[in-house]
């Protein structure tokens, strides 16, 4: 979604170049995206498939490597390349809902909160400091253990923890638009409330919250491996980065390709969408592109 | 901030807390799941579980429950860990030096490297040495801390075994302690194979903790560098015949502390939030690790104590920087 704004907004303005980082973070997040799509045909085997007499192989190009796998297997002899092409379909998943989610509750809250103050904005503004004084990560494990393993309890920890984050912004920025000429010009020239806020305030609160969103989704990604590593994610026949590692945590010495590689997926997913938000940031703002 | 600033924010601490236990409680007690399910025996009746329940005060109405709950807290007693079978506030304290030591150690690393990073950047502005600080700041960046442990593990465990990747102490050094604070104490008793292996087994999760909160650290200080650099003061000094270095360390340094500070103290909080990953990846005995184990096996007293005590930390350490910002920048005083 965000790679058709920058797309749309490189066609408006073609003078502009895009962002390099756009480029590069906008590739790494389609290469996601195509590999969760396409994984039953890219995947050389079957993610569940054991093999125990091809167990603990390691990457194809080490001694004692087997061409058919290329990452190696781990100890129940599951080919290490189709489960981390497999556990992409998980981290896409909650990357787009959990981020979307946490996203649209969290700006309503932030919008109405800036935009009427007043007890609104006491409320929201209590929960957002209550909600400051835990840590996150220790919430969202309450979370996911309160309401038991499942990638929709993944989603809803991530969702329940992350929507402040989203309205300390748009309320932050809300009640800048507010103060501005053109929100006292709409109002002057007969625009209800609600027409201010939707068709003035909030086409300008977008473009950090896009950036905003992107930065989330590598967080949910980041979220759901942490999750996963306490085992409190969806369960363990679903390959997913944070089973994964949970898994070669425990044979460290014997396989630590088995760690390594998803750590790696991780890094190089969080990155991406890092990327793009922060390139968008300065391609949608007007006064940091000049 | 004025005594009668700090008094204000006091009172703001117990409204704060009840906000937080009451979350806790709603989001342990609404959701379905039995809680004394681990305990029962497969022989037990729904009498027996009826009897378990009442002992814990789960029959009662959860606002009963809730206020049950409160009054003993508010005398201390948080109840008995059902999985544990022990006092809450005993294990808690029992396992809260650990973290202490945990944390302090990664802040000390986390602001020496900063420090460093910056001035070193700073004064060689647009030369190489810059961008290996710009480097070491975007990485640092993009790897949370559980990540880093991870990494440290791999490294430092597994390719180039030179550090014990899990637990505090080993236990043939010795663990015969009079505190939970094992380093301060080996240190004040001058036990110093203690002290070294404590550090050893301390450094891996203390740098995976300090590496995110460095990186900030880093660019905010070097940020303001640049910028005390400029003002009047630092141009004066300058033009006496002070050397650049002396300038930016006597001069700039420190009028760039005070919105270092600001800025890493609420990163603080991430640290020390980020203690309950990096505790269970290294095995380390403090209260993150005890804070996953509770969640798992859903020892409701155990958890709401333990997110509790992380409340009272968080809510402790933005009072004690917002003092230490006040003493660093004496305008604030009579603000």
């Amino acid at each position: 979604m965000a790679e058709t704004t920058a797309a749309a907004d490189a066609r408006r303005r073609p003078a502009i170049q895009l962002d390099p980082r756009v480029i590069a973070g906008g590739t790494i997040v389609a290469i996601l995206l195509l590999t969760a799509i396409a994984a039953p045909l890219i995947a050389p085997h079957n993610p569940l498939d054991q093999d125990l007499l091809s167990a603990q192989l390691p990457p194809s190009w080490s001694a004692g490597g087997d061409a058919a796998h290329f990452f190696g297997t781990d100890s129940l002899g599951r080919d290490t390349l189709s489960r981390l092409i497999y556990a992409s379909r998980i981290a896409v998943i909650v990357a787009l809902v959990a981020a979307t989610l946490a996203c649209a509750i969290g700006s309503l809250l932030g919008l109405a909160a800036g935009f009427f103050r007043g007890a609104v904005d006491q409320v929201v503004s209590r929960l957002i400091d209550i909600w400051m004084s835990f840590p996150p990560v220790l919430l969202s494990i309450v979370l996911a253990a309160a309401v038991g393993a499942g990638l929709s309890s993944v989603i809803l920890a991530i969702v329940v923890v992350d929507w402040t984050r989203f309205a300390r912004v748009v309320r932050a920025e809300t009640l800048l638009q507010r103060q501005l000429d053109y929100v006292a010009a709409a109002k002057v020239a007969g625009l209800t409330p609600m027409a201010v806020l939707f068709k003035e305030v909030v086409p300008n609160v977008l473009p950090p919250l896009v950036t905003l969103l992107s930065v989330e989704m590598g967080i949910a990604v980041l979220v759901e491996a942490i999750l996963s590593f306490v085992g409190l994610s969806v369960s363990t026949d679903t390959p997913t980065w944070g089973g994964m590692i949970a898994e070669g945590r425990q044979l460290i010495n014997q396989t630590p390709w088995l760690l390594a590689l998803p750590i790696g997926c991780i890094i190089v997913t969080v990155l991406g969408f890092n990327l793009l938000g922060d390139g968008l940031r300065t391609s949608l703002d007007p006064v940091q592109r000049r | 901030m004025g005594n009668g600033a700090v008094l204000r924010r006091l009172l703001l601490v117990p409204p704060t807390l009840f906000g937080v236990a009451v979350v806790v409680f709603v989001l342990l007690r609404v959701v379905p799941g039995d809680p004394v399910s681990m305990m029962i025996s497969p022989g037990a009746t729904p009498a027996d579980i009826a009897a378990l329940h009442a002992r814990y005060g789960l029959d009662l109405p959860i606002g009963e429950q809730f206020f049950v709950w409160l009054k003993a807290a508010v005398s201390g007693d948080f109840g008995i860990s059902i999985t544990r079978r022990q006092n809450v506030l005993g294990l808690i304290l029992g396992r809260l030096p650990a973290t202490l030591e945990l944390v302090l150690v990664a802040t000390v690393i986390a602001f020496a490297i900063g420090w460093g990073m910056a001035l070193l950047g700073a004064y060689f502005r647009r030369r190489s040495p810059e961008w290996v600080v710009d480097g070491f700041v975007a990485i640092s960046l993009a790897v949370p801390d559980f990540l880093w442990g991870l990494l440290f593990i791999l490294l430092f465990g597994v390719l180039w075994p030179v550090l014990p990747i899990s637990g505090r102490i080993d236990p043939r050094v010795g663990v015969d302690f009079h505190t939970g604070f094992f380093l301060l104490e080996s240190l004040l008793t001058g036990r110093w194979t203690v002290t070294g292996d404590l550090l050893r087994h301390l450094i891996l999760p203390a740098m995976a903790l300090a590496l995110p909160l460095s990186a900030i650290v880093t660019r905010v200080l070097k940020a303001s560098l640049g910028e005390a650099e400029l003002q009047d003061y630092a141009q004066v000094a300058r033009s006496r015949g002070f050397t650049r270095r002396r300038v930016l360390i006597r001069e700039a340094l420190p009028n760039a502390l005070i919105s270092t500070v600001t800025l890493a103290g609420v990163q603080l909080t991430f640290l020390i939030g980020g203690t309950v990953l990096v505790e269970r990846i290294f095995s380390y005995e403090g209260i993150g690790n005890m804070a996953v184990d509770a969640m798992i096996n859903r020892d409701l007293p155990l958890i709401q104590g333990l997110v509790l005590t992380f409340a009272i930390l968080f809510i402790i350490l933005n009072l004690l920087i917002d003092l230490f910002i006040s003493w660093l920048d004496p305008r604030l005083q009579h603000g």
